[in-house]
């Protein structure tokens, strides 16, 4: 635990981000807006052993709670993440990301003819089959089974 | 209200499509020119955004033989399209004059988006290279008349990547427990996604390049025309081709029983002197179209 701790420190205010899939973190970054000019204060781990799934990322983001919109492109690249939100260095909240049934303006159609892909009022929309995650537009009937994080709006 | 709007085969259970295909039948004399006024003082409005003969001409048979009208959009280069006004926009202001609208559009998911801003039923009349759900009901009602839907052997011959008619037609047998042999140029064959679908749907499955494999064993031979238009590269529709013809030489192994479906318009694929055999359908196949259109229109119009 205390070697846990050193490695990440404790934050006073915020989110942790726990139980990323190893390798994601990035991507997780990249979801939340995160990129080599934020203010925000931010630390990322990057494949730290873990009993539960072997080894995993973490990221904390200081003075940030997450939008649930967030959270739902969280689920898709790192299914056992778990939020925890901080506040005065306690936990105040903590669960795990859970795939919504469906994900609206989330991701794009990977089908560049699908009618989601034009100038058309729309946002994309898509069924989500939870194990193995896939994506299925309700426009166009596409399937986005792989790479999902490249097609993250 | 919910609309009845014509999406997707995936939309209707087996149960609904016994009853479109029971009523098909009801209108047939309808449709060979016996008065109704069913849908008298009713507008059908047709936006087609790319070519169509038979799809378009049947819809308007069916509409005006059942007493109702039709209005269209003309020519898509003297329209508000070429303005650049959108399709949800134009759905939107057609929908003010007409009690339901027929669309065929280039991109796949078009219905569907329609049916969201439309205030009146659309029935998707081909989405790119996806559904065509109006053309997948005549030809199970093709079956159902000229041949059987219960223990069905059918090859689906062709293009079975980029065609439309195939996949909705392939998911709509699969609810009849039909067994289908998938008969296709590797270049041409059927998504793996589709495939797995059709399986998870109870379908029997199989696939092979030749057609010679499969025309002594089936109850249907099902041929589409290679499209040219959806493919890509010029250079792959070369190699594909006229890779299939159905002569009547190749039908001399046939089933006494067996029936040629084709969606039409073709190519090459059929040899004309196949007409002449008792084998061809394709023509009647053409002429269900406007009895099973009618029903879908009665059906949208809420008139049934």
């Amino acid at each position: 635990m205390i070697e846990k701790e050193m490695r990440v420190r404790r934050i006073e205010h915020g989110t942790v981000i726990d139980h990323i899939t190893a390798g994601q973190a990035l991507n997780v970054l990249r979801i939340l807006g995160i990129s080599g000019t934020t203010r925000a204060v931010v630390s990322v781990a990057m494949n730290v052993p873990s009993g539960a799934i072997g080894s995993k990322d973490i990221v904390k983001v200081e003075d940030r709670e997450l939008k649930e919109e967030e959270v739902d492109r969280i689920s898709l690249i790192a299914p056992n993440a778990t939020i925890n939100i901080i506040r005065d260095f306690a936990v105040i909240e903590k669960y795990r990301v859970d795939l919504p049934e469906r994900l609206d303006g989330v991701v794009k159609c990977a089908n560049p003819n699908c009618i989601s892909n034009t100038n058309e009022p729309v946002i994309s929309k898509f069924m989500v089959n939870k194990k193995p995650v896939e994506l299925r537009c309700i426009y166009c009937d596409h399937v986005i089974s792989e790479g999902i994080a490249e097609h993250l709006k | 209200m919910m609309l009845n709007h014509i999406i997707s085969m995936k939309d209707f259970s087996r149960d609904d499509i016994d009853i479109i295909l029971k009523q098909a039948q009801d209108f047939e004399p309808v449709a060979k020119g016996r008065r109704s006024n069913l849908l008298s003082g009713k507008i059908l409005a047709t936006l087609f955004y790319e070519p169509s003969t038979r799809t378009r001409m049947s819809f308007e048979t069916a509409m005006k033989r059942l007493g109702g009208e039709v209005i269209d959009l003309g020519s898509i280069e003297s329209s508000s399209i070429v303005k650049g006004e959108n399709l949800a926009d134009t759905i939107r202001v057609i929908g003010n004059y007409a009690d339901a609208i027929v669309l065929r559009h280039p991109r796949e998911g078009a219905a569907r988006m329609a049916s969201e801003f439309s205030k009146v039923p659309i029935i998707n009349a081909g989405d790119g290279a996806g559904h065509h759900p109006t053309q997948t009901l005549l030809d199970l009602y093709t079956i159902m008349r000229e041949s059987s839907l219960s223990g069905l052997k059918i090859a689906l011959v062709g293009d079975l990547k980029y065609g439309r008619t195939v996949h909705s037609l392939a998911y709509a047998l699969s609810l009849y427990h039909a067994d289908v042999t998938l008969v296709s140029p590797a270049q041409l064959k059927k998504p793996e996604v589709i495939k797995k679908d059709l399986k998870k749907q109870g379908a029997l499955v199989s696939e092979t390049t030749r057609i010679e494999d499969v025309v002594e064993e089936v109850d249907v031979l099902y041929v589409t025309r290679i499209q040219k238009e959806r493919f890509p590269d010029p250079a792959e529709y070369q190699k594909v081709a006229g890779v299939y013809r159905v002569t009547e030489e190749l039908l001399k192994k046939a089933r006494e029983n067996l029936i040629i479906m084709h969606p039409m318009p073709r190519v090459d694929e059929i040899d004309p002197a196949v007409d002449r055999t008792k084998f061809a359908r394709y023509f009647e196949q053409s002429f269900y179209g406007v009895p099973v259109r009618m029903a879908l229109l009665a059906k949208a119009m809420g008139e049934l």
